[in-house]
């Protein structure tokens, strides 16, 4: 399949590549991805990903843990079992509010975490084992590189490409 | 440079007028009171008045007391309040009595010390950026030195409150009562006996100076050379000393607000004491101080008199606004539950008098200033959005003044509180001085600290994460 083809334009500095990144969107054409060894600020603004909704999780997340903790501070403590422990009163949960904060507080601080970075490892598709997908072991280094798909443009591309200051351009085959 | 409107000072000096009216007005009422109509009042108040159920609480735990017969901490409420131990028949009008005349006097003293308190925090959160060598918040220097003139007017406020105090003209600290170090009176008080050392007239009043003078000479100082460091042209040798003198300030505040929370505040409760007191009275003033920074930034701002304030920097108070209601939150809670768990009859007893006399109050502070704050200005949209941080403020404002409300009131005035006349004419009186003295010195000064060595970074400063729309926000 001919669409298969992709361009790999490889930077050395992100300056440069986040001025590449606004040329090529600026001829609109689509960046499949673009690798870099650190985070560059301003890069995906630059390639006009939209903003993420992992916080919008977290806090879902943390409202549950929130939950969570009161039911199990309201059956243990008061319905299953209402021992008088220390004189502190288990009538209702109310009264023996504040001894169950610490725990709340901490339900709600461990669920909105470990759901929230779960979250992040399925939506970005890590786990161990998991094969690299990285195009040239250059870009965890010192290399950016931007991938876009050919469709019968190689060259504009590759003239646009050469002119943002790339150092190497290279057409891929992705199978 | 900026131009304090003749409008704004008219409102400012109505609030004033207004505001001292008012105060009159109570002061008068107060000293009209006898034992009689003290009487009268707890008779109404018996007939079931919003104040019915605090008065039955009382009632009732007075009662606990005769018939166990023995020493329980709600006999010191009454004690320490009324300054004597004895429940004859008069006494009990007599406490109440104590009680209402208190009212104008701690009325005036919960709205003198919240706006002195916030101011004095701005002062502290000033030199902790220069400290901190931060280079977000340069083109606020001049809002928060603005804001730390008022610290003039109310430091000879609470001279002259200090003064009248000293010279027994409220019975708002009991300690101060004739008798109570006197082993033959009947007003003799063993346990505040024990604390004498520290608890007497000359030592109080002779530290509250010293607090008041140590603030107000960094204040001068540091506003004198903030302005001298525009011009200066020294190789920064200004900017450095101005970082000398906040190391040094800083290092005097921390021990100054600590002795002063407890000359100021838990002297009211002598018989009370609690370790992270110093923290939870600055943790309280803090969060007002950065409100009132925001409320201060986001008006001159609207007005076009700071053009290098951009929504990041009004992104940051309201951060700040909602890390230390946080925090605030946090001390209030540790102070509470571990009194709460423990419930030892001389500590619990605080809390006792709160959660009777004073529970919407007491519990709706944690909504305003918790909750509230906290789901409003958790999304970072929100926070650099002005309409949204003034709605935060105004019930974290509120929420604060009324913390410290219910730090004073029930040791003062105990079941006999309202919110009136006295309460809000001080509080208009206050903010009238409030908006005169910071305008005013808003308007002597350059509103960009040219000098300071990292007045660009401020300029641009931008946090990521979002779009600037308001004011100022064109060029960035």
């Amino acid at each position: 399949m001919e669409s298969s083809k992709v361009i790999h334009a490889f930077y050395t500095d992100d300056e440069i590549l986040l001025d590449a990144v606004k040329a090529v969107k600026a001829k609109h054409h689509h960046i499949e991805e673009v690798f870099c060894p650190f985070p560059v600020h301003g890069l995906d603004k630059a390639m006009g990903l939209a903003p993420t909704r992992l916080a919008i999780t977290s806090f879902l997340y943390g409202i549950t843990g929130l939950a969570v903790a009161i039911w199990l501070t309201k059956y243990i403590m008061i319905e299953d079992w209402p021992q008088d422990i220390g004189g502190k009163p288990n009538f209702t949960w109310w009264a023996n509010m504040p001894a169950f904060v610490p725990i709340l507080f901490e339900l709600t601080v461990f669920f909105a975490a470990h759901l929230m970075v779960i979250t992040f490892y399925m939506r970005s598709r890590l786990w161990p084992f998991k094969e690299a997908e990285n195009p040239d072991p250059r870009t965890t280094d010192d290399h950016f590189l931007m991938e876009i798909p050919v469709h019968n443009n190689e060259v504009e591309l590759t003239k646009l490409l050469t002119n943002t200051g790339a150092v190497e351009i290279n057409i891929v085959d992705k199978h | 440079m900026y131009q304090f409107s003749g409008k704004l000072k008219i409102f400012s000096l109505a609030l004033i007028i207004v505001g001292a009216l008012g105060i009159a007005f109570s002061f008068y009422s107060g000293s009209q009171l006898t034992v009689e109509s003290a009487k009268e009042i707890i008779a109404n108040q018996s007939h079931g008045d919003s104040h019915g159920s605090a008065v039955e609480g009382t009632h009732s735990t007075t009662k606990e007391h005769d018939t166990s017969g023995s020493h329980t901490s709600d006999g010191n409420i009454d004690k320490e309040m009324s300054a004597h131990g004895a429940h004859g028949d008069d006494s009990h009008a007599e406490h109440v009595l104590h009680q209402l005349q208190n009212r104008p006097w701690s009325a005036f003293y919960v709205a003198l010390f919240f706006f002195l308190g916030t101011t004095l925090l701005v002062l502290a959160f000033y030199a902790s950026q220069r400290v901190a060598q931060s280079g977000w918040s340069i083109v606020l220097f001049r809002v928060m030195e603005a804001i730390t003139a008022n610290i003039v007017p109310v430091s000879i406020l609470m001279l002259v409150f200090i003064g009248l105090t000293v010279g027994h003209f409220n019975h708002i600290f009991p300690w101060m009562a004739e008798g109570t170090f006197d082993p033959s009176s009947e007003n003799y008080d063993a346990i505040v006996d024990g604390k004498s050392w520290w608890m007497n007239v000359p030592g109080w009043a002779i530290r509250s100076v010293v607090y008041l003078l140590l603030w107000n000479l960094y204040r001068w100082f540091i506003r004198k050379n903030s302005i001298a460091e525009d011009t200066a042209n020294d190789g920064f040798k200004t900017y450095k000393k101005n970082y000398n003198a906040s190391v040094i300030f800083l290092f005097i505040f921390m021990i100054t607000e600590s002795m002063m929370s407890w000359d100021w505040i838990m002297g009211l409760d002598p018989h009370w004491f609690s370790t992270l007191f110093g923290w939870y009275v600055l943790a309280t003033l803090l969060v007002s101080a950065l409100t009132v920074i925001a409320f201060v930034t986001i008006y001159l701002r609207s007005k076009g008199a700071l053009p290098q304030v951009n929504d990041s920097h009004i992104h940051d108070l309201a951060k700040f606004m909602f890390g230390f209601s946080v925090f605030w939150t946090y001390l209030w809670f540790a102070q509470f539950m571990l009194i709460w768990y423990a419930d030892i009859p001389e500590e619990t007893t605080y809390f006792l008098a709160r959660f009777n006399e004073y529970k919407l109050p007491f519990l709706g502070m944690v909504v305003m200033n918790f909750v509230f704050p906290v789901l409003l200005l958790l999304n970072s949209d929100f926070k650099s959005i002005p309409w949204f941080v003034i709605i935060g403020g105004i019930v974290i404002l509120a929420g604060h003044y009324v913390d410290v409300f219910i730090m004073v009131m029930p040791a003062t005035v105990g079941g006999q509180w309202f919110f009136g006349i006295p309460e809000i004419s001080a509080l208009l009186f206050f903010l009238g001085i409030f908006i005169y003295t910071v305008f005013s010195a808003f308007s002597k000064a350059n509103a960009v600290p040219t000098g300071n060595p990292f007045l660009e970074e401020s300029a641009h400063f931008h946090y990521y994460n979002i779009e600037h729309r308001g004011e100022g926000s064109a060029d960035h």
